[in-house]
């Protein structure tokens, strides 16, 4: 194992920015922004230093770490801080530095006209420094101070705009949604803890083979619930949807790239504790299936278009939640997947905001259409990450997809069927929703209100938009090339058998089934949303108003926890005051009724005092004569 | 004459000393009814020193004279200040210290 002295500063950097800008305060406004895109500019030119000094190292030798300091030292219990850059995070710290340098280009145009645009900057700076933080720490305590810190800035930068109630209580939402999911990464910390005596990746992946099956599962559960937090992952997926209240930047680079990517990350760190609980394995594998085909419905029915967006964006994290689940060859096409990902969606987000901005940041995609002539760029670059997100070929995301479906279907026992049909059963819908999205912005009859004029962004938004979509065509063939990133992954997550022998189904096979319903979806939405209304229909069936309240998550959720959340503060709060308060005011009116009738003894006339006494001689003298007697 | 009879004279001026302490106000009434309970015992234990036939009892009686004598000294004295400044003997005139 390699060490380094400069693994620090590649966080450090990012985090000085942003203190610098929030304290020199409105001093910084005129350069604030460019500083913070230099600091994430020079963060990606280091990491691809790192990667390439990596890349020269053999496989086994390539981890580099830094310890920074003890952190917690306490008799036999240690604790360092320290850092850990290995193939998986390096993947993650080029995707973040890169696509963070891509979008703080973008912010530079798109926040312009904001006058609190330093801010911005600052809290995007203190989103990178986080990120970094999460995915280089070398142990879950490491981590959990990263992944605290991303919440914080995903907040901060959510409620942006915070003069408007609804997208402050957004903010609070997903802040709320993702301490729920915290509670389940502090609970493995803990276990961890109990069971290994540290929680260092090295230390857990060295105990893990010998714990016991019910730790193991316990722990892969509890990481489960952190990374759906995180990620938006069913059942705690409802706060992505209202985190699109932020700034466009900041959807396309926390709430489509790299924040909500996190659980991935913890999922494949954790590899050694998922690989030995198949139990845990099937919890994975549920909830990415049933959180792909989740959001992919919803996505169908929304009419804002970073909603939608934002629904496919769960779907397709549920797809690498999927391939994660699927055990030692999934986590490299999941981390594939994420990176196809973190181009395409990013672009189709910046491509959003481009529109916006053109739009006077309309969002309703029923008051766009035929904005490909006035707009060319973003609407190119738009079907470009349109073309990877769909899987065809030779565009990334059919490298990916694809490979996570046929995966799926190759893993084995019948609930390979379930599992692979429902993956394919999600192409065809992200085909549908995502054709309609396309459709309705870029295609069609111009239905825009009078007073907009479109037009094409500058060249500082649409330079990024171009970077990205290159990105979109090309980083899946280049990652999948030869297996280049499933051989980069083996040392760390053991991919150590591709192939499983027994095959259902070839690749060649997979990829004309998954071709063939995109085709279908996305025939059937160009038929269908050829010519739309300017409004919604009203009249809808029962399943478009399922899709379009988001199949009732806020309603359930209203309903199983805030309302008895509610119910029962307000019962603990009677009990305080009718019980515990009742008991200490119950004391003290009975020392005042008391007291009332005692001091009238205390009348100030010595012969009563006397008589007292001598009642009292009368009652000694009484006892003692009864005592002798 | 039985003996007894004396301390029965005894009990009845006890009580009738300490009946007068607790109802009547004039402090020379209360006075004297004290002095009426230190005779009271003084009778009884001068009864007992002759039942047992010892002195102990009437060495105790003179030390109850001795400290008689100067509770006279000392509270006629108050007493009569008291008057003085008051024109009143009632014990409950004699409340500064009462509120």
């Amino acid at each position: 194992m390699r060490t380094s002295s400069q693994l620090v500063y590649l966080i450090a950097l990012p985090l000085l920015s942003s203190a610098i800008l929030l304290l020199l305060g409105r001093i910084a406004d005129k350069w604030g922004h460019l500083l913070a895109t230099l600091v994430s500019a020079s963060a990606f030119g280091f990491g691809v230093q790192q990667f390439l000094q990596m890349h020269k190292q053999p496989g086994s030798n390539r981890a580099v770490t830094q310890k920074l300091f003890d952190w917690i030292s306490v008799g036999t219990f240690k604790v360092d801080a320290s850092l850990l850059l290995d193939q998986l995070s390096i993947c993650f710290v080029l995707l973040i530095t890169g696509v963070g340098t891509l979008i703080h280009i973008y912010s530079i145009a798109y926040m312009s006209h904001d006058k609190d645009r330093r801010r911005f900057f600052a809290f995007l700076n203190l989103f990178i420094a986080a990120m970094l933080l999460l995915v280089l720490g070398d142990s879950y305590l490491n981590l959990y101070v990263g992944w605290e810190g991303v919440g914080l800035a995903s907040y901060l930068l959510i409620g942006f705009w915070n003069q408007n109630p609804v997208y402050a209580v957004a903010a609070k939402k997903a802040f709320v949604a993702n301490r729920v999911g915290d509670l389940g990464l502090s609970l493995a910390i803990m276990i961890s803890f109990a069971q290994f005596g540290t929680a260092s990746f090295s230390g857990v992946a060295a105990g893990a083979p010998h714990a016991s099956s019910a730790a193991l599962t316990a722990i892969g559960a509890m990481l489960l619930l952190a990374a759906a937090g995180k990620s938006a992952q069913f059942p705690l997926q409802s706060w992505l949807g209202d985190a699109m209240a932020g700034p466009t930047p900041v959807s396309a680079l926390i709430h489509a790239a790299t924040m909500v990517t996190a659980g991935v990350y913890l999922i494949t760190r954790s590899n050694f504790i998922f690989d030995a609980s198949s139990t845990a394995r099937m919890m994975v594998i549920a909830v990415g299936v049933i959180t792909l085909l989740f959001g992919a419905i919803v996505g169908t029915a929304k009419d804002d278009i970073k909603k939608a967006l934002a629904a496919s964006t769960m779907s397709q994290i549920g797809y690498m939640i999927l391939a994660t689940g699927l055990g030692p060859v999934g986590y490299a096409f999941a981390i594939l997947h994420l990176l196809t990902h973190g181009f395409f969606k990013a672009g189709m987000f910046l491509g959003a905001g481009s529109v916006m901005h053109g739009m006077d940041d309309e969002v309703n995609m029923r008051k766009y259409g035929g904005l490909a002539k006035v707009m060319p760029v973003t609407a190119i670059t738009f079907g470009l990450g349109y073309l990877a997100i769909l899987g065809v070929p030779p565009f990334a995301g059919f490298y990916s997809k694809d490979k996570i479906i046929e995966t799926a279907f190759n893993s084995g026992g019948s609930k390979a069927i379930v599992i692979g049909g429902a993956a394919l059963l999600g192409a065809g819908i992200t085909a549908f929703y995502m054709t309609r999205v396309v459709v309705l912005t870029f295609a069609g009859a111009r239905r825009w209100k009078s007073e907009a004029h479109p037009h094409e962004s500058s060249f500082l938004m649409w330079a990024p938009m171009v970077v990205l979509a290159i990105g979109s065509v090309a980083s899946g063939f280049l990652l999948s090339m030869g297996s280049a990133l499933v051989n980069w992954l083996q040392p760390v997550v053991n991919a150590s058998h591709v192939a499983s022998g027994k095959e259902l189904m070839k690749p060649m096979t997979v990829s004309v089934l998954a071709l063939g319903v995109v085709v279908l979806g996305a025939g059937y939405a160009i038929i269908k949303y050829r010519a739309v209304a300017a409004e919604a229909p009203e009249k809808v069936s029962i399943f478009t108003r399922a899709a379009r309240m988001d199949l009732g998550q806020d309603i359930v959720n209203d309903k199983v926890f805030v309302k008895p959340g509610f119910a029962l503060t307000a019962g603990l709060v009677a009990v305080d005051y009718k019980v515990i308060d009742g008991a200490v005011r119950l004391v003290g009116w009975l020392i005042n009724e008391i007291s009332d009738v005692l001091r009238k003894i205390q009348n100030g006339y010595v012969r009563s005092y006397a008589l007292m006494m001598l009642i009292g001689v009368f009652i000694c003298v009484l006892i003692l004569w009864m005592v002798t007697a | 004459m039985d003996i007894s009879n004396y301390l029965y004279l005894s009990v009845i001026l006890f009580t009738i000393g300490a009946l007068g302490v607790l109802i009547r106000r004039n402090a020379i009434v209360i006075f004297m009814c004290i002095e009426l309970m230190l005779n009271a015992s003084n009778l009884a234990l001068v009864t007992f020193s002759r039942i047992n036939g010892n002195l102990d009892g009437q060495v105790a009686s003179f030390f109850t004279m001795v400290v008689a004598a100067c509770e006279v000294v000392v509270g006629l004295a108050i007493i009569v200040t008291i008057y003085r400044s008051r024109r009143s003997a009632s014990v409950d005139d004699a409340s500064l210290l009462k509120n």
